[in-house]
């Protein structure tokens, strides 16, 4: 069986990188989400940054003060529906 | 599941006490810098940034590459900027995910399609294939615009978008491979000087004793300039993109109105990336989203292309576009500072100015080659009164 361990499902990112990237220097979880790209996938994080900012604390990283900033948002919105937030001639 | 993991990650590297030149700002532009300055043979490079890489602008942009401009400098400069872009994968070995879909300019307006009609032939005339298309070629080009809104579009199709982040750390990786000293979490607190000439950077981790500081702090060089009575003429201003869920690969060109400044594209990921020009924003370094932005985005874009009202958007964020009063950078020395040098004001353009303004300030500081740019597009040009134009900035 593969070693392969994903940390973040929706852009394939292993324990392997996340490991990989903090042996690099991206010891805090910002720089670490921008190298590995983990948390901008469909969930926007909400899998797997936990696991990530443990598995950085656990290699010697930065301990996080909060999670990655979050990204408005919070749920997918149609594009139709935004469409409607303005009245008419605010442009 | 990890507790097999030993502790690896790095110390913080020690801050030189002397360097030859000090970069403050680690975005693209400081580190396509020291990179063109370390390849031609600068020793002792240090770059400072005060956050992560990618933090400021270069990690929030939208990653289009053009060479659609309405001014020859411009032109010439991003032709070659695209020509570093094509070759950066494989020089740098990592993946920016460069694509060349080109960019499609909408015109509304008879007045606005005779702009893009003069820009065009400018392109023509430095071997560009631009060309300005009519409505049915632009149903070619994108198949589910609402062409009835525009009178015409100008078109060439080899401009493209990148992956911003990987551009960044394909930089940062080759400046290190060629001992650039680059230190992330370092905000400059002091510029030094002694006699009027700069002698040294005080950092947040100690003080750096050098004559030579390049200011490429994008939105936050005023502040970095101030710190030695140098008011810039630019000004900080917060832009907004989204990107939406990953949709099968189906929008080639990155699409832009300069009417309202609605730009979008679809990234390698399957995203739409875009952004549009928000008025009402204060000038000031501001990060923050907000919902206005995804109504005013939202509504152009549904009416732009219709078929996209039932795609979501999954995430959005802001950065902050350097602008200057005339449209054009800040580069060069300074005259009141000697050792003080600009690399500053690209407007949201920094990014795809950054590999080719990386090669020729290099050139310019070490062979005194680009006199005439580094001349033409100095911070003395406010003072002299010659201030220039360009009228294709979106966003």
């Amino acid at each position: 069986m593969s070693d392969k361990i994903l940390a973040c499902r929706c852009e394939d990112v292993t324990t392997h990188e996340i490991e990989e990237a903090v042996r690099a220097g991206h010891r805090d979880l910002e720089s670490l989400k921008r190298y590995t790209g983990f948390g901008t996938g469909w969930c926007q994080g909400k899998q797997c940054v936990a696991l990530c900012a443990r598995l950085l604390v656990e290699l010697g990283g930065d301990p996080p003060d909060a999670p990655i900033t979050p990204r408005p948002p919070f749920h997918p919105v149609s594009i139709a529906r935004l469409a409607r937030l303005l009245p008419e001639g605010d442009e | 599941m990890s507790a097999h993991f030993e502790p690896i990650a790095a110390p913080p590297k020690l801050l030189p006490d002397r360097a030859d030149v000090v970069i403050v700002g680690g975005g693209i532009m400081g580190l396509a810098i020291a990179w063109n300055l370390a390849r031609l043979g600068q020793q002792r490079i240090v770059v400072v940034e005060k956050s992560y890489l990618c933090s400021g602008a270069s990690g929030r942009n939208g990653g289009g590459v053009r060479a659609q401009w309405s001014s020859e400098t411009n032109v010439r400069l991003m032709k070659r900027s695209i020509e570093l872009c094509s070759d950066f994968a494989t020089k740098m070995r990592i993946n920016v995910w460069f694509r060349r879909g080109g960019y499609l300019f909408l015109a509304r307006s008879d007045e606005r399609a005779k702009q893009l009609e003069e820009s065009a032939r400018l392109q023509r005339d430095h071997g560009l294939p631009t060309r300005i298309v009519d409505r049915a070629e632009m149903k070619e080009i994108v198949p589910e615009l609402d062409v009835s809104r525009f009178v015409a579009a100008s078109w060439n199709p080899h401009d493209g978008v990148v992956f911003p982040w990987p551009f960044v750390w394909g930089y940062a990786r080759a400046c290190e491979k060629l001992g650039v000293a680059l230190h992330t979490h370092t905000d400059v607190r002091e510029i030094e000087t002694t006699n009027g000439r700069v002698s040294g950077v005080v950092t947040s981790r100690g003080r750096i004793a050098t004559d030579r500081v390049l200011v490429c702090a994008g939105a936050w060089s005023p502040e970095i300039t101030r710190m030695v009575g140098v008011e810039l003429p630019s000004h900080p201003h917060r832009h907004e993109i989204c990107s939406s869920e990953p949709l099968k690969p189906f929008l080639r060109p990155l699409v832009g109105d300069l009417a309202d400044g609605l730009y979008f594209s679809q990234s390698m990921r399957g995203e739409i990336v875009g952004g549009i020009s928000n008025a009402k924003v204060p000038d000031g370094i501001d990060q923050r989203s907000s919902l206005r932005f995804l109504g005013l985005y939202s509504r152009a874009l549904s009416r732009a292309m219709p078929v996209l009202g039932e795609v979501k958007i999954l995430r959005q964020w802001a950065g902050c576009y350097d602008i200057t009063p005339d449209g054009n950078p800040l580069v060069g020395d300074v005259d009141e500072v000697p050792g003080m040098y600009l690399m500053s004001g690209f407007m949201g353009h920094g990014f795809m100015m950054a590999p080719v303004m990386g090669e020729l300030f290099a050139r310019w500081l070490l062979q005194g080659e680009e006199r005439e740019l580094f001349e033409r597009w100095n911070l003395r040009r406010y003072r002299l009164g010659k201030l220039l134009s360009e009228t294709m900035i979106l966003g």
